[in-house]
């Protein structure tokens, strides 16, 4: 027991971190896993940061409403925003969802004087945002989510989606509301975004404008492309790896950033399945049967 | 006035012009975005740097040395981020999300190289003069970045409708397949297509880099998203669209931040970005609507 508790008062917040980034990861993985490649989800993450944030300091609700709060928002602007974005085939919806995350950064630079209220803090940020966040919240949101992924492929959803991903003109062929479907994975991606905004915040103590940029979503895109997309494990090892992986590499100082690249490329170029390919079990299961 | 900011925005608009030129022609061959493209334009910055610092070279040459060695930088990236996923006939996104794993490496390779404060060109490294022509001014360094800009535009231009190497590079963004068939290199034509992106690159950062006097590992960041912009304008894959959404974006935001608010500069961008892409996805120059949208 001793030994645990050394191990949490020096590894907690790593792996709360990598908690986080497990849901930011499962953010990602509804919309990669529908075949589209969406960067808005920093922009989400951002929002459910500052509304959740926002409602603590001058609401007084409790956390858990706040969270929601927070994460419907996300979700309903993901709607404002999928409606005319997801009609764009893939390069083109990956360069306006990164715009969506500039626009999300720049409105919260300028929200407070534009409107004359002191409740974003402009450039600064927000800070002294109560610490709320536990790991038992986050572990019990997280079964949440692994539970909904687990039954993602036997769903008629999740089967849409799988289709849409393999050839959408044959999805539709078979009579797939196939924007529909694209609009619920970008919507319940948005909300999943905004859950992680919400306990980061309320974690880190702090939410600012900058947090929330190209670089942050392009490590959420890095968790799921190094997992795999098409696996629920996929999200939850790739983020866990990735949060990790920089604590165990600090001997190489300025030049740490490089793994992530190095990563990113390796993961695309020699394993297009990701770390978790379901296929490797389903061999496994087949010699042990003979 | 007005005619001050107008001679502002032409000379911006060609800077931005000849940024969007390299990534919209890789665009147009292969059908890929290379999101890579912003940090090689840093890194021309960076190798202008070099060669006027370190190689005493006169900044011609400078950007003449930059222009081949980013070009070479290029080739590089080619032969590790895309080839072999061209080779596997993976989706466009695959190269897309690798070429986001080289930039982070280009960057920070960048950043370990030559730290990561903002770097300067030598005060004397090209002569402070200052032209009055009527009601507006403008300086000699001014006047020399938009006449190199129009004259790469005009060379790549002749390149790709007047040469066979440009007859190639244009019968491969047709299909690479008919072309392979047709007895064209498709290898080559490729790489050789990323040394012309990555020397425009080159160029476009030296000039970017002497023209703010401001060098670091993150200026190809906020010049990604408006290159983006400036393509999508045109329409992806578009060269006369690249120089004509140069031109748009540079005047709506000098008009802004002129008659408006600083504060507005950055948005501009954003907002036209939206607009295009909801409105007009193929961009203004855009002609089939289902080749590759």
């Amino acid at each position: 027991m001793d030994v645990l508790s050394q191990f949490w008062a020096t590894y907690g917040s790593v792996v709360q971190f990598a908690l986080i980034n497990m849901l930011l990861a499962i953010s990602i993985y509804f919309t990669l896993y529908t075949g589209l490649l969406s960067l808005a989800n920093a922009g989400f993450m951002a929002i459910g940061a500052y509304v959740s944030a926002v409602l603590t300091i001058h609401a007084g609700t409790p956390f858990i409403v706040n969270l929601l709060g927070g994460a419907c928002v996300a979700m309903f602007i993901g709607l404002l925003l999928g409606l005319p974005v997801l009609r764009l085939r893939d390069v083109y919806l990956a360069i306006a969802t990164l715009g969506f995350g500039e626009i999300v950064r720049i409105i919260a630079i300028n929200f407070d004087n534009f409107t004359g209220a002191t409740l974003l803090g402009g450039a600064e940020g927000l800070d002294r945002v109560p610490k709320l966040t536990t790991p038992e919240g986050l572990i019990v949101t997280l079964l949440i989510l692994i539970v909904l992924l687990i039954q993602l492929p036997r769903s008629r959803a999740g089967r849409a989606m799988a289709a849409i991903r393999r050839d959408e003109n044959v999805a539709a062929t078979m009579g797939i509301n196939v924007f529909r479907y694209k609009v619920l994975a970008f919507v319940l991606g948005a909300f999943v975004a905004g859950l992680a905004g919400g306990f980061s915040a309320h974690l880190t103590r702090f939410v600012g404008p900058n947090a929330f940029g190209f670089d942050t979503a392009v490590n959420i895109l890095a968790y799921a492309v190094l997992g795999g997309t098409q696996f629920w494990a996929g999200p939850l090892v790739g983020a866990a790896l990735l949060t990790i992986l920089p604590e165990a590499l600090r001997f190489l100082n300025e030049y740490r950033g490089i793994v992530n690249g190095i990563i990113l490329m390796v993961a695309i170029v020699y394993l297009p399945h990701g770390l978790v390919n379901p296929q490797w079990f389903q061999r496994f299961r087949r010699t042990e049967a003979a | 006035m007005f005619w001050q900011q107008a001679v502002n925005a032409i000379w911006l608009g060609a800077v931005y012009s000849l940024f969007a030129l390299g990534y919209t022609l890789v665009f147009g061959v292969l059908g890929l975005l290379n999101l890579a493209h912003p940090s090689l334009f840093m890194w021309g910055a960076f190798f202008g740097l070099v060669a006027v610092n370190n190689l005493q070279l006169p900044i011609w040459a400078a950007l003449l040395l930059s222009m081949f060695a980013t070009g070479l930088l290029g080739i590089v990236l080619e032969r590790l981020a895309f080839k072999p996923l061209r080779r596997r006939n993976a989706p466009h996104l695959s190269a897309l999300i690798s070429s986001i794993g080289a930039s982070i490496v280009l960057i920070n390779l960048a950043q370990g190289a030559f730290g990561a404060q903002v770097s300067r060109y030598p005060f004397d490294t090209f002569p402070i003069q200052i032209l009055n022509i009527g009601p507006v001014s403008i300086t000699l360094l001014q006047v020399v970045i938009l006449g190199v800009s129009l004259a790469l535009m005009l060379a790549l231009r002749w390149l790709l409708l007047s040469t066979r190497q440009g007859q190639a590079m244009r019968a491969v963004a047709f299909s690479e397949r008919t072309a392979a068939r047709l007895g064209i290199p498709v290898d080559r034509v490729i790489w050789q297509t990323f040394f012309i992106a990555g020397a425009l690159a080159g160029a476009a950062g030296v000039l970017l880099g002497l023209a703010f006097n401001a060098v670091s590992p993150f200026m190809g960041t906020t010049m990604s998203l408006k290159g983006l912009t400036v393509m999508v304008l045109g329409g992806l894959g578009n060269i006369e669209g690249a120089v004509l959404g140069g031109f748009i974006l540079a005047f709506s935001e000098v008009m802004s931040v002129a008659y408006l608010s600083s504060d507005l500069r950055d948005a501009v961008s954003f907002v036209l970005l939206f607009v295009i892409l909801l409105v007009r996805p193929n961009g203004l120059l855009g002609r089939s609507s289902t080749k590759r949208a």
